[in-house]
């Protein structure tokens, strides 16, 4: 295989991984459609979405095993690192967005939905006819009860645990990248599995927190404007999480493979600016959701 | 004197609106007949004609350049590629435009969002109307009164309107723009909207009055008008609401004061008997009659009742009236004959039946009851209006949850749900036979 | 798997483009493939949108129900806009970019071109699933493109279909506009600054940040319309605390940049044209720049002037009236510099050219009517009715869809190596032009006098301007066939065109050969700046 030079650019000429991805959305979401329809009938199980999804994963292991092998070919001059940088600032970018409009639901829910279903300002009216009696107070899971009483997750329990242990691993990684800009091997591994670590026990408590919601708290996500938030934002939050650390396991078994360079380690430092934009998101979640 | 004038202008109005009315053509906003609908109107124009002045001087320029600044005319090309002295300038300009704009605008809105006076003082509202949104048709609460009835689309729009009616609808009166119930209001009054919806969000809006309003579930809008002109006034559902959006019709019927507590005493005397005032005008005008003869005969009153008789006469729709006046001929009649009974008559709930099948139940089951499956079920081959018929009565009265099927047992009166039972009973291929009685109906509602 | 890197791979054989379908077009990572690939596809759902607008108009044509019934017309309503907005506008202007952002400014390629093939596959999967709701039973979604709840929400069955496929397209939009961003950040070459980039890499760039900052937030809020379906959520039911409004202040934080995620690559192509034909520089280079990225400012922080009757507090009111006129001075600042563009040139009128003129004159009048709307107490009367209707097509259909017709004429040599027949490419235009505005002009009547928008009959006194609207429609659309004619024809033969193909243009894509290689600009290395036309911008 020849090396490329710096005034070259890689492009590849065949891709077959995007199409296979295409597909499997495809049949991820239709198999997801035909599922949740089904709810309102008799629930069926959802093989296509299963078949789906098992499509995604051969697509990420081939797609990423192509790129990794080409990386390792050397292939990507400094050139495509940029590219390969400007893409993932933007994509964490795109989803900061996709958290900022629950985040805007939250808010609009808490200062204008709710204050004007009470009555409050200009608006009593709407509570006088529609729903008297109504005390706008949050938590709510509005005029209706829906769902019935419910009791929220105290902040300072297992949340602010969690906290800790996300604000943790964000400096692991830190550490970690340290010592692989050291070229210090071993110590970037060691830290690199704690983080993983501590990312799954993350993980575990908000499971963990779940179970209690539903079974204890009757919290769920029917639980009004309250539930849908907390339940949307925190499991979206979850979700991340979830490929997050994932994502570190990968880098970390391609670290233990001998991957990554002291000064060529783009996977790595992609994975860790997605790890710390999700401990950022769950600062504000603990913020906005628990705490206030 | 004066009651003579407005009766005989209502009578002028109302005949000129019937025939007028389908061919009255619109280029522009209308001025409309509040103080408030002036104002839009003149800063549409104001905004209107400023855009037209812009328009010119551009379309000038351009049109210009491209007559004398053309290849073929040997022209060479200048080399001037940028001008700050002319790029703040048209810069500028246009900020003093706009804020020359803002300003009537922003008075305008304040005045939409709390009226004041000529003094600046802010103008208190004399009576309040709530506006309830379905699917598709509006409820008008008259708050202060305490009674509310139903406004849908009239029988002959609703059925002229259907795919394949073979019906031309230039013949149809008012088309689409009509409706059995008007609102009624008293002119020169401030009237309160309290606007809300019952299932997806509708928007009420009479062009007349200058404004529109969404009416949202679960919350309440406000807004305002104070009519300077009685007269019929005509509007439409404004915001989608579904498949017979377009099905939605407002009318608002505007008397002068005087005329307007004649007609509420009519109401509220017959809301004693029927919450619904579905009933027809001149019904109402003999119940009106008869609480007057009733009561202490005091001159007033009497005066209210014959102002109503001569309303009912010279009401906005001839043709309507007509009919109503013969079915009330016949109810009367039947209403002798089912006394003995101990019940409404087979005749007159089918006849009443399909007066409201026609208007309330069309719009999603059809008008021979083949409705649109699989969302809209057809009656035709219906095991519930072959079957049961309490489970029959339970799924018109209390609707079914999550679909569109209303439970109209809140919605009308109970004569009303028991006739159009007893007609889809009987019809579409069905006789079974049954008459359901309003009794019944009440029954289930209690 | 693993495919050995062989020598062609980085070959400088300039015309090597590969064999058979699924090589050529499938697995393509060529930005000129994906580009044309993106273009066929614009068209296609053009044609379909298309046909979706001629049963609206054929409806429409007269009072009364002819042909459809309201539910189904509904349907086409939501299905047409969807089908123009994402699948036609969309996707043309970012063949467009695939196409000429590289190869205007010194690139081999895109950035990241295995995730270019991957934007643009996703786009036909979307539409498939979009398109089988007409198939599933309850039909498709009949709730208007604005998707408001809880309407929506009574969609039955193609509520997960609608919020999949929106999804899918709104991720090809991101990963799309995250590799123009890419592109023109890091592949320049390397002499190229920003301030010599053509307008269209500049709009593009900025258009490129609004998709990002805003289509994650569509998905958000179609998200939730997705679990208030069927999961029992109640963003918006007020009984659980939410609020059908809260819906529609998401939507609109997405839906007004959006419309200007359609019209700031017209504004790109407008300013490469105008200056070609005219023979004479852009007039007011930086301050283009400085307008685009003013409007797209702004136009994040106008959304609710789409809202005025939903009941806003005063203040809200008066603060997006005032916000959403103010997008007029910088837009202004445009018109006026295309106009002083042609000033004192030397014009001749080719048919982008004639496209162009009528772009800045017909978009000008959609301006002035969203101007006119932009008033809230004024909007009250206009919201709703067909005043909208006529305003929004003006500044979409003579504005987005005539710049990119005007952009196919204008590019179409250099795609094609075969010049266009220029007599019938002027019938095409006086055919458009004449009919959109028969089309579309009496809509503006309608709508002041009092016909809502979204019926599927009307009271007898609108007939008369809807049988005109209707007859425009026609013409109009035949007139596209046409221009499909044109296009086909083209690609099949017809004169040759030169590397330069219009007398004065200026630009990197008029120094390669016609056709233009399967790759350009292979070595990143620096670009002749005097062959561009911003070349001395410093
Ligand atoms: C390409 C798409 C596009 C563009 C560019 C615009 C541009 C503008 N739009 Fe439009 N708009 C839409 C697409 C677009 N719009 C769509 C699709 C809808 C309806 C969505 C739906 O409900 O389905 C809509 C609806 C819409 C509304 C909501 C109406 C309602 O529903 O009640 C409003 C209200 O303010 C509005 C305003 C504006 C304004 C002020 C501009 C401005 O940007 C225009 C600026 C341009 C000019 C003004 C002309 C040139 C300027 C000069 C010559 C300078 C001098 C001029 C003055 C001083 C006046 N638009
Ligand atoms: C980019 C966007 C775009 C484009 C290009 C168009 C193009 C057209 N639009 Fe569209 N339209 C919207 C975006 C767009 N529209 C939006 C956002 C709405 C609002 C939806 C809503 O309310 O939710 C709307 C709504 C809308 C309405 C209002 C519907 C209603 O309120 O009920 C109407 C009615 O006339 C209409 C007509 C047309 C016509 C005639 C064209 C023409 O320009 C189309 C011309 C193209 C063709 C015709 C295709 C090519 C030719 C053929 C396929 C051959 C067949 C031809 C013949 C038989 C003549 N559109
Ligand atoms: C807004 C639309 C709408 C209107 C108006 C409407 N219906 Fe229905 N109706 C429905 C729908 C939807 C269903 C199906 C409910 C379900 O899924 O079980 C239904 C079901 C029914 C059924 C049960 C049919 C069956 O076989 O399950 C009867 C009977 C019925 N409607 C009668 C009426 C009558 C009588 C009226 C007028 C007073 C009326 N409907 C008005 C939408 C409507
Ligand atoms: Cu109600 Cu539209
Ligand atoms: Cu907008």
């Amino acid at each position: 295989m020849t090396e490329i030079s710096e005034n070259q650019y890689y492009v590849p000429h065949k891709a077959k991984w995007p199409i296979v991805a295409c597909v499997g959305l495809f049949i991820t979401v239709i198999g997801a459609s035909l599922k949740f329809n089904s709810l309102d009938l008799e629930p069926t199980t959802p093989w296509l979405m299963y078949l789906g999804f098992a499509i995604l994963i051969v697509m990420f292991f081939g797609w990423f095993g192509e790129v990794i092998k080409e990386s390792e070919a050397k292939l990507y001059n400094k050139h495509v690192d940029a590219s390969f940088r400007a893409g993932m600032i933007w994509f964490i970018f795109s989803e900061v967005m996709f958290f900022a409009a629950f985040f805007g639901a939250l808010f609009y829910a808490r200062t204008f939905a709710v204050p004007w279903l009470g009555g409050e300002g200009t608006n009593l009216a709407t509570n006088v006819q529609l729903w008297s009696g109504y005390e706008p107070v949050w938590p709510t899971n509005g005029p209706a009860d829906l769902n019935g009483r419910f009791e929220t997750i105290s902040a300072f329990a297992l949340p602010l645990v969690n906290t800790l242990l996300l604000l943790t691993s964000s400096v692991t990684i830190t550490i970690a990248h340290h010592a692989l800009l050291a070229n210090d091997r071993k110590k970037t591994i060691i830290w690199m599995i704690a983080t993983v670590l501590l990312g799954a026990t993350f993980l575990f408590y908000q499971v963990e927190e779940y179970i209690e919601a539903y079974q204890h708290l009757n919290l769920t996500l029917e639980s009004g404007i309250y539930g849908a938030t907390f339940f949307m934002l925190t499991g979206f939050h979850g979700l991340h999480v979830t490929l997050g650390t994932i994502m570190l396991i990968v880098i970390t078994i391609r670290l233990i493979k001998g991957h990554f360079k002291a000064d060529n380690h783009f996977g790595f430092e992609a994975v860790a600016w997605y790890w710390h934009f999700v401990d950022v998101v769950w600062l504000g979640l603990f913020i906005f959701v628990y705490v206030l | 004197m004066m009651k003579k004038q407005t009766k005989r202008g209502l009578l002028v109005s109302s005949l000129l609106m019937s025939s007028v009315a389908s061919a009255e053509y619109g280029l522009n906003l209308p001025k409309g007949v509040s103080d408030y609908s002036g104002q839009v109107y003149d800063m549409h124009m104001m905004v209107l004609w400023i855009c037209v002045i812009i328009g010119i001087g551009v379309f000038g320029a351009m049109f210009y350049s491209i007559f004398a600044h053309r290849k073929s005319k040997g022209i060479e090309p200048a080399k001037f590629s940028h001008s700050t002295t002319v790029e703040i300038i048209w810069t500028a300009i246009p900020v003093l435009i706009l804020i020359a704009i803002a300003l009537p605008a922003t008075k305008g809105m304040m005045q939409m969002d709390s009226p004041r006076d000529a003094q600046g003082e802010p103008v208190t509202m004399d009576m309040t109307v709530k506006i309830t949104g379905y699917q598709w048709k509006w409820r008008y609460d008259y708050l202060d009164e305490g009674f509310g009835f139903l406004s849908t689309l009239t029988a002959d729009s609703n059925i002229a309107r259907q795919k394949g009616s073979g019906i031309d609808v230039n013949t149809v009166d008012n088309y689409l723009l009509d409706v059995d119930n008007p609102l009624v209001i008293p002119a020169n009054t401030n009237i309160r909207f309290l606007l809300t919806s019952d299932d997806v969000i509708h928007s009420w809006w009479v062009p007349e009055f200058g404004w529109k309003r969404d009416a949202i579930p679960g919350f309440i809008n406000e807004a305002w008008t104070n009519v300077k002109k009685p007269g019929t006034y005509r509007g439409q559902c404004a915001e989608l609401c579904g498949k017979d959006h377009g099905y939605m019709p407002i009318v608002v019927e505007v008397l002068s004061p005087s005329d307007y507590d004649a007609w509420l005493a009519e109401q509220n005397g017959e809301s004693v008997a029927d919450q619904s005032a579905s009933a027809d005008e001149s019904v109402a005008v003999e119940t009106a009659q008869v609480s007057g003869s009733d009561n202490t005969p005091d001159e007033g009153q009497q005066d209210n009742a014959q102002d109503e008789k001569v309303m009912a006469e010279t009401g906005a729709d001839e043709a309507n009236a007509e009919a109503s006046d013969q079915q009330a001929e016949e109810m009367t009649a039947d209403d002798q004959a089912s006394q003995s009974e101990g019940g409404w008559s087979m005749e007159k709930l089918m006849a009443r039946g399909e007066e409201v099948y026609n208007i309330q139940c069309l719009a999603c089951h059809k008008m021979d009851g083949s409705g649109m499956p699989p969302a809209f079920p057809s009656l035709i081959d219906s095991q519930v209006v072959s079957g049961d018929v309490a489970k029959h009565i339970d799924v018109v009265v209390n609707g079914v949850s999550g679909t569109a099927m209303a439970p109209f047992g809140s919605m009308l009166p109970a004569e009303d749900v028991a006739a159009v039972i007893t007609y889809t009973r009987n019809s579409f291929g069905h006789d079974t036979g049954d008459r359901v009685q309003p009794a019944d109906i009440e029954a289930v509602l209690q | 798997m693993s495919h050995d890197i062989t020598h062609d791979e980085l070959s400088h054989d300039h015309d090597h483009k590969p064999k058979g379908f699924v090589n050529r077009w499938l697995l393509t990572t060529n930005h000129k493939d994906i580009g044309t690939m993106y273009l066929v596809f614009a068209l296609a759902m053009f044609i379909l949108g298309g046909s979706m607008a001629m049963v609206i108009r054929l409806e429409l044509f007269q009072p009364g129900l002819q042909f459809v019934e309201p539910f189904f017309f509904n349907q086409m309503t939501t299905m047409h806009a969807l089908f123009m907005i994402f699948g036609a506008v969309m996707p043309a202007f970012v063949g467009l970019a695939n196409w000429m952002i590289p190869i205007m400014i010194g690139a081999p390629d895109m950035a990241l071109p295995r995730l270019n093939n991957f934007s643009f596959w996703l786009l036909p999967f979307a539409f498939v699933l979009l398109a089988a709701t007409f198939f599933i039973p309850g039909g498709a979604p009949a709730g208007g493109w604005t998707m408001y709840p809880p309407l929506v929400l009574q969609g039955g069955q193609n509520v997960a279909f609608l919020v999949f496929a929106v999804h899918l397209m709104g991720i090809s939009s991101i990963l799309g506009a995250i590799n123009i961003i890419a592109t023109i950040v890091n592949m320049r070459a390397p002499n190229v600054g920003y301030l010599n980039m053509p307008m269209f890499v500049w709009t593009w760039l900025i258009t490129a940040f609004l998709l990002i900052l805003v289509m994650p937030v569509l998905a958000g809020a179609v998200t939730m319309l997705l679990t208030d379906r069927y999961f029992g959520t109640s963003f918006f039911n007020a009984a659980g605390g939410g609020d059908p409004v809260m819906f529609q202040h998401i939507f609109w934080f997405f839906g007004h940049p959006e419309v200007y995620i359609m019209i700031l690559p017209s504004f790109g192509i407008v300013s490469e044209i105008i200056p070609t034909f005219a023979r004479k520089r852009l007039f007011g280079y930086v301050s283009m720049v400085y307008a685009t990225a003013a409007i797209a400012f702004l136009s994040f922080i106008v959304w609710a002037h789409h809202m005025f009757s939903v009941g806003m507090p005063l203040g809200g009111q008066l603060y997006f009236m005032y916000a959403t006129m103010l997008i007029a001075v910088p837009t202004g600042v445009k018109v006026f510099n295309w106009l002083a563009t042609m000033w004192r040139g030397a014009m001749t009128f080719e048919t982008p050219m004639l496209f162009s003129i009528a772009f800045v004159a017909l978009f000008t009048v959609g301006g002035f009517s969203g101007v006119m709307m932009a008033l809230a107490p004024v909007d009250l009367q206009y919201h709703d009715t067909y005043f909208i209707v006529a305003h929004f097509h003006y500044v979409l259909v003579p504005g987005s869809v005539f710049a990119i017709i005007a952009a196919a004429y204008y590019w179409l040599p250099k795609w094609t190596g075969h010049m266009y027949n220029e007599r019938l490419g002027k019938i095409h235009f006086w055919w458009s032009a004449i009919s959109v505005n028969v089309l579309f002009f009496p809509q503006h009547f309608l709508g002041l006098a009092g016909m809502p928008r979204r019926i599927p009959d009307y009271s007898t006194q609108f007939a008369e301007f809807n049988m005109w609207s209707s007859i425009g429609g026609f013409a109009f659309g035949l007139a596209q066939v046409f221009f499909v004619y044109i296009v086909i024809k083209t690609v099949r033969g017809g004169q040759k065109a030169t590397a330069q193909v219009w007398d004065e243009a200026k630009g990197l894509e008029w120094t390669i050969p016609s056709p233009a290689p399967h790759h350009t600009f292979d070595d990143y290395k620096p670009v002749d700046l005097s062959k561009m036309a911003h070349g001395d911008n410093h």
